[in-house]
């Protein structure tokens, strides 16, 4: 029998809006008795600030949560508006969305897997000293990290907080030589997108099989991006306005981050989410290299999460050349917002998951309050959970510098914004 | 004998990641970074030794607790020269709105349902308000081009450039229609840092200010001009109190208007 001891894992110092976070294990006789995962995160109050303003400063204000996914921020609060007055868009703005939101995407899942997550499965502490022995493979990531952000450049002016998206469309609509530039980049990505996920595939990933709910949006006939209904494995099917009543929020003592539970429960949501619930949403060729790999989708290993980004990437630069050979420049790239009072709701797949936007606003079009559900939040339950069972299943009397570097791997498969500097988990052990 | 690399270090404080993404967006560069520096402290990126010393220790965010407070005294004391990047670091970001409120604890009781485990200061400052801080670069976010143009700079031994002209020259330069002149629109251009490209008025919007104040800011005769285009008093205080709402040129100007809105 293992010496009873408590085990504290420590984070001190996290990147991203988290700005200190710890793990508190403690164990006893072989046994978790307790898993907290701490996070601090100064608050920034977002939700308070957005009272009194207009809805046209709305999309540059949220698009400032998180430097790494604004167009996600952008489109769950356009959308939302728009609902309120009322708005359709049309065709042109509904396709250019999609397109922003592909160049979103292929940035931030090159990000995570490249700088982030590669790493943990070849043994390095960073892209840089990876790059030493995997050059190519680094090179390959970081040229399609800047696809991405040229995608969103090309509507946004910039990648990080871009300037090009407004209620009822946008401001600007690229020319079409702008367009078939990118678009020839795109189409000579293509393999690269293809191989990237076969490379990720065969990346060492532990084999760890758990039982979990998983949801994400589902449109009738696309893979979700800015649109659908809220579905899950377990049998959820509602509406975006109906999400209050099946998820509740809630603050635990250790942590400032909200948690976000469904009915009760923790819940997955994110890239492996999307994936296992609209693999049949997926053009034929994204569908092929996926299968290619031998993953049988769905799968229930939160370890190809890795994969399911990629396949997203593969997805997203199969979708921008679809919708780039179809683009046409329209005389005005948006429709104009004629304010009036209301709720609304807008719901999109940001590259970590589901973000959830409610506003009510005046007959003047500003902001009476505003809530905003995070993707993080809503993972924040589900790693805690993962984390309980997978330092179980690894070995609970093991040595502390592999029970914190499980964890830290744990943690970081989830991209959640605390993934950024999990790189240094401080271990420190208490024997009883 | 080769002298050593210098060391870098990149911290973050209360911010939304973006300004050091200037660093992680460098694609290709990155790599060309790495060899050129000696990247001490970059959590995001990997590199983690927050007490290192460093000689060129770029800061992203505001202060907003107690621990931030302490930690930027550790790093001013173990940096030669200190960058701030982004408006959050140099201005208290878009978050300083909440200074100055007087039922703050009210906000963060809205928000969270225990308040009493969020540890938090009721401002968001910026570095400069704790710290000696040796260049500031502005920007909401900061470009790639701007962070690497202070880094090839103190290599080459000179003082970086820090351009504090206006918006509107850099319209000039790139052939804009004004935006404010032909369109009406109540442009932040003539107040406004230069760097970002003038990207809101190539794109026929309004500049939201989003790289700060520029040098000798007239924001009375902007604020005028805007009440000719028939916003209310209310509206033009926040066009200045926005991502850039506590530095002092923008503060002063919201708070006049605000004033007038409750006349």
């Amino acid at each position: 029998m293992s010496e009873p001891r408590e085990v504290t894992v420590n984070v001190p110092l996290m990147a991203r809006v988290e700005g200190e976070g710890a793990l508190a294990l403690r164990i006893r006789d072989g046994r978790i008795e307790e898993l907290k995962l701490r996070i601090f995160e100064p608050p920034r109050l977002f939700e308070k600030f957005l009272e009194g303003r207009r809805f046209d400063e709305v999309p540059d204000m949220v698009a400032r949560i998180c430097g790494i996914c604004p167009v996600a921020y952008q489109m769950s609060a356009v959308h939302a508006i728009e609902s309120i007055f009322g708005i359709d868009p049309g065709p042109w703005v509904r396709a250019t969305r999609r397109l922003f939101y592909c160049g979103e995407w292929i940035e931030s899942h090159s990000l995570h897997i490249h700088l982030l997550a590669a790493p943990d499965f070849l043994g390095y502490a960073s892209v840089t000293d990876m790059a030493r022995d995997y050059p190519e493979e680094v090179r390959r990531g970081l040229r399609m990290q800047e696809l991405g952000n040229a995608l969103i450049g090309l509507l946004g002016g910039r990648s990080v907080h871009p300037v090009g998206a407004r209620v009822g469309g946008f401001h600007h609509a690229p020319s079409p030589e702008q367009t078939q530039a990118l678009l020839q980049k795109l189409q000579a990505a293509l393999p690269a997108a293809e191989a990237l996920v076969a490379w990720t595939a065969s990346l060492d990933l532990p084999a760890v099989e758990q039982d979990f709910e998983y949801v994400s949006l589902r449109h009738a006939q696309e893979y979700p991006m800015n649109e659908g209904r809220i579905v899950s494995n377990r049998g959820l099917d509602i509406g975006i306005d109906a999400f209050d009543r099946e998820f509740q929020e809630l603050q635990v003592p250790h942590s400032t981050a909200l948690h976000c539970l469904h009915q009760g429960k923790p819940y997955l949501v994110g890239p492996l989410a999307r994936l296992n619930l609209n693999f049949d949403r997926l053009p034929q060729p994204v569908r092929e290299t996926a299968s290619a790999t031998g993953i049988a989708w769905p799968s229930a290993n939160v370890y190809h999460s890795i994969v399911a980004r990629a396949v997203e990437i593969h997805y997203a630069v199969v979708e921008a050349i679809r919708l780039l050979q179809a683009y046409q420049r329209p005389s005005q790239p948006f429709v104009a917002a004629q304010p009036r009072a209301g709720v609304g709701y807008g719901c999109t797949e940001a590259p970590r998951g589901m973000l959830w936007h409610r506003y009510e606003l005046d007959d003047q079009g500003r902001v009476l309050n505003a809530r905003i559900v995070p993707p993080t939040s809503q993972n924040q339950a589900r790693i805690e959970e993962d984390l309980r069972l997978s330092i179980e299943a690894f070995g609970t009397d093991r040595p502390e510098d592999e029970l914190r570097r499980r964890a830290e791997v744990v943690i970081r498969n989830y991209d959640p914004c605390i993934s950024c500097a999990t790189h240094f988990l401080d271990l420190t052990v208490d024997r009883e | 004998m080769p002298s050593p690399k210098p060391k870098i270090a990149v911290h973050k404080f209360s911010s939304c990641d973006g300004c050091q993404l200037a660093f992680l967006n460098l694609g290709e560069d990155l790599l060309r970074l790495a060899e050129l520096v000696d990247i001490v402290h970059f959590a995001e990126a990997g590199a983690v030794a927050a007490e290192a010393a460093a000689d060129i220790a770029f800061v992203e965010g505001s202060v907003t607790t107690r621990d931030e407070i302490e930690r930027i005294q550790a790093i001013r004391a173990n940096s030669k020269y200190l960058i701030t990047i982004g408006a959050c670091a140099t201005a208290g970001g878009l978050q300083a709105l909440r200074n100055g409120v007087t039922n703050a604890a009210e906000w963060v009781a809205a928000v969270y349902a225990a308040p009493e485990y969020i540890k938090s200061l009721p401002t968001s400052t910026a570095i400069a308000q704790h710290v000696r801080v040796d260049l500031e670069l502005w920007g909401c976010p900061v470009t790639s081009r701007q962070v690497l143009a202070a880094v090839r700079d103190l290599l080459f031994g000179v003082q970086p450039l820090n351009p504090a002209d206006s918006v509107c020259m850099e319209c000039k330069r790139r052939g804009n229609v004004c935006v404010l002149v032909a369109k009406g629109e109540p442009c932040m251009g003539p107040v406004t840092r230069t760097g970002c490209g003038a990207l809101c008025p190539s794109f026929g919007r309004d500049c939201y200010a989003c790289f700060g104040p520029s040098e000798q800011t007239n924001t009375a005769a902007l604020g005028k001009r805007f009440q000719g285009l028939g916003l209310m008093p209310e509206q033009i205080a926040q066009r200045f109190l926005f991502i850039n709402n506590a530095a002092e040129p923008f503060a002063a100007a919201g708070r006049i208007w605000l004033e007038k809105s409750h006349e």
